[in-house]
């Protein structure tokens, strides 16, 4: 079954591995003893496991062509496993029950440092979301997200620096800010696509940050805003631990909100038309659809939400600094979505939780937590390019005729 | 007659030094099948763009007079979008349907312009929104039996035939409730069996009360087909007139097979 030639090949890349690493991994200078130390045993490790994984890769391969060799024969489009789950609501239902009542118990389930992991987790959820009508369904690539979560979170600091405004009148003030700020954005990029679009968007966000950091009359710089409060329960004072549930409950809330207005979105007529300008903007346009308008609620909705999360955000940690919105958390909450799955609700969630969570729980492998984290993010787009969970398709009934679908 | 419900009267579009459409006339009047044909290059698809207000064009005038209330609009300069709602509705040379959608969703997406459902109304599915979505379907779904793909409504656009997907971009250009439809070279790449079947379906449609301009190079389909054609050439109209006038006619003769060939 294994030919010797890939025998060959799988050695080939092991020795190539154990020749790259060689100066981080074998040779460790000790400047205080001024002495070199070998570390030969490492190398074997090197070569040992590039060569088990490489081996292993080529029958995953081997398997995935003999499986589609076998599907296009017969000639049966099987469904994967999750997108059967998701389609049937009578999976969907309790399943999400589910998942909802865990979420509710989460904060007594575990302690006060996961559940603040978890609020970072669920913040990226409903940033994923977000991003995801603009990226996701709409097609419209955006680097720059991060400047709407800046606008939201500088919102409740300088609101609440200059006239004392309380969390949760910020709260839509922040979201619609972010919107208008969204709005502003489409306006100069309505004519570009692809790549142009991504470049202008990447400096949009740039522009956003640079003004945070150096108009410090303004918003104090690179120095950032202390002191935010967090948010009040009817005025009642709370512990520190109390605090982050409460924290945690408005979070998992959001997110339920979240994922009940974007999913209308998404199935309506305007999400429809949003799909039809990813796919095909001058027939979209041939259809009568005002592509102007479309692109500017699709920038200003998933805006909105960006600002939302950066209220809850400058409320988490009563702090803010431009430092926070640099253009790895645009990359990040990107990742999300492509990962997740472009137009997927339920991939951007499960994006969200892997992309946040895993290197937190790879703090156990300390120094190679990073490295470990982008080795599974590289394995994953090798081998599930359109992300873990694709969209479903949405299948209509039409209740007149019974030739037709379902 | 009756008024034309397309009246185009000096077109040209220049690009550049080049001049794509050269002073062109042209006229629709209602329930007609006219054919714009000529040689490749000769600028049909140009003209196309111009009236669908994907080009501007340099000068000239286009007239839009919707049949039933007789209100007169110039296209001029107008963007696609708005002259689709007016009613005037287009096809692709190059078929341009949303690939991953589904055949229905094609034809749903035709129906955007006929429609008004909010961003609020999208989140609170308000009872209207409700009925206009039920209405979107049934309306959908009716145009696919008339373009007889019903059968394929889960499908994915891009997994249909070739003729097949011709049909749905009519059916999705017919679910604007155009009066005047664009058919860009709608038998291309079609086996004889499937344009015998498109004949039929633009005469059905011309019969709902559908006026019809399209560009073909198909001659037996333009002759059977059309009231009356319309000949280009080098940018230029070098003939109009019934088939029987138009094949009889020595610079058409000559814009396809060139001089000195006793046709």
């Amino acid at each position: 079954m294994f030919p010797l030639k890939e025998l060959k090949r799988s050695l080939l890349v092991s020795v190539w591995f154990a020749f790259l690493t060689f100066p981080i991994m074998v040779i460790k200078v000790d400047p205080i003893e001024r002495t070199v130390l070998w570390r030969w045993d490492n190398m074997a490790f090197v070569a040992i496991g590039s060569f088990i994984l490489s081996i292993l890769i080529k029958v995953w391969f081997v398997r995935k062509e003999r499986r589609s060799g076998r599907k296009k024969a017969s000639k049966v489009l099987t469904e994967p496993f999750t997108q059967r789950i998701l389609r049937e609501p009578r999976f969907l239902y309790p399943l999400s029950l589910g998942v909802l009542i865990f979420a509710l118990l989460f904060p007594s389930l575990f302690s006060t440092y996961q559940t603040n992991i978890m609020i970072t987790a669920l913040m990226y959820v409903v940033l994923g979301l977000g991003l995801n009508i603009v990226v996701g369904v709409a097609g419209l690539l955006d680097l720059g997200y991060v400047a709407f979560y800046a606008v939201g979170a500088y919102t409740y600091a300088l609101l609440n620096m200059h006239f004392g405004l309380g969390f949760w009148i910020v709260l839509p003030i922040g979201g619609l800010f972010a919107a208008l700020f969204g709005i502003m954005l489409g306006f100069p990029v309505l004519r570009l696509r692809g790549d142009y679009l991504a470049i202008v968007t990447l400096g949009f966000g740039e522009i956003i940050r640079l003004v945070l950091e150096n108009w410090s009359s303004f918003s104090q710089g690179p120095s950032g805003i202390s002191n935010i409060p967090r948010p009040s329960f009817f005025g009642m004072e709370m512990s520190f631990d109390a605090q982050i549930n409460y924290i945690y409950y408005l979070v998992v809330g959001m997110v339920v909100f979240t994922i009940f207005v974007v999913n209308r979105l998404q199935n309506s007529r305007l999400g429809r038309a949003w799909l039809a300008l990813r796919e095909d903007e001058t027939a979209c346009q041939a259809m009568g659809i005002d592509k102007t308008k479309t692109k500017l609620i699709a920038f200003s909705l998933g805006a909105f939400w960006a600002g939302l999360v950066g209220v809850i955000f400058a409320t988490k940690t009563t702090f803010v600094s431009p430092a926070s919105f640099t253009f790895l958390e645009s990359a990040i909450i990107l990742s999300i979505v492509v990962l997740g799955g472009m137009g997927s609700i339920v991939g951007v969630i499960f994006g969200a939780m892997i992309l946040i969570l895993m290197p937190e729980y790879l703090r156990a492998l300390s120094e190679y937590r990073m490295l470990a984290f982008g080795g599974i993010l590289v394995a994953m787009m090798i081998f599930k390019p359109q992300g873990i969970i694709s969209n479903v398709r949405r299948s209509y009934r039409i209740n007149k005729q019974s030739t037709t679908n379902e | 007659m009756s008024e034309a419900i397309l009246t185009v009267t000096g077109l040209t579009k220049n690009f550049g030094g080049i001049k794509a459409i050269d002073n062109v006339d042209l006229d629709i009047h209602p329930g007609e099948i006219v054919a714009l044909i000529g040689p490749n290059g000769a600028g049909k698809t140009t003209f196309f763009n111009c009236l669908t207000g994907i080009y501007t064009p340099t000068s000239g005038e286009i007239q839009l007079c919707n049949p039933e209330t007789g209100k007169q609009t110039r296209l001029n300069g107008m963007k696609p979008n708005k002259i689709t709602t007016i009613g005037m509705a287009r096809t692709f040379q190059n078929i341009r349907l949303f690939p991953t959608m589904s055949v229905l969703e094609n034809v749903m997406i035709g129906r955007h312009c006929r429609t008004k459902a909010s961003i609020l109304g999208a989140i609170f599915r308000n009872p209207a929104t409700m009925r206009e979505e039920e209405e979107i379907l049934e309306d959908s779904y009716e145009i696919l039996k008339k373009v007889n793909l019903h059968r394929q409504v889960d499908e994915e656009a891009r997994n249909l035939s070739y003729g097949a997907q011709r049909r749905l971009e009519i059916g999705r250009a017919l679910a604007t409730e155009p009066f005047l439809l664009l058919l860009d070279e709608p038998a291309a790449g079609m086996n004889p069996q499937e344009t015998e079947g498109l004949v039929e379906l633009i005469r059905k449609i011309c019969k709902e009360g559908h006026s019809i301009l399209l560009i073909e190079h198909d001659m037996k389909l333009v002759m059977s087909l059309s009231d009356r054609i319309f000949v280009m050439d080098y940018g230029k109209k070098i003939a109009q007139g019934t088939p029987q006038e138009v094949r009889s006619n020595p610079a058409v003769i000559k814009a396809y097979l060139g001089e000195d060939v006793d046709a």
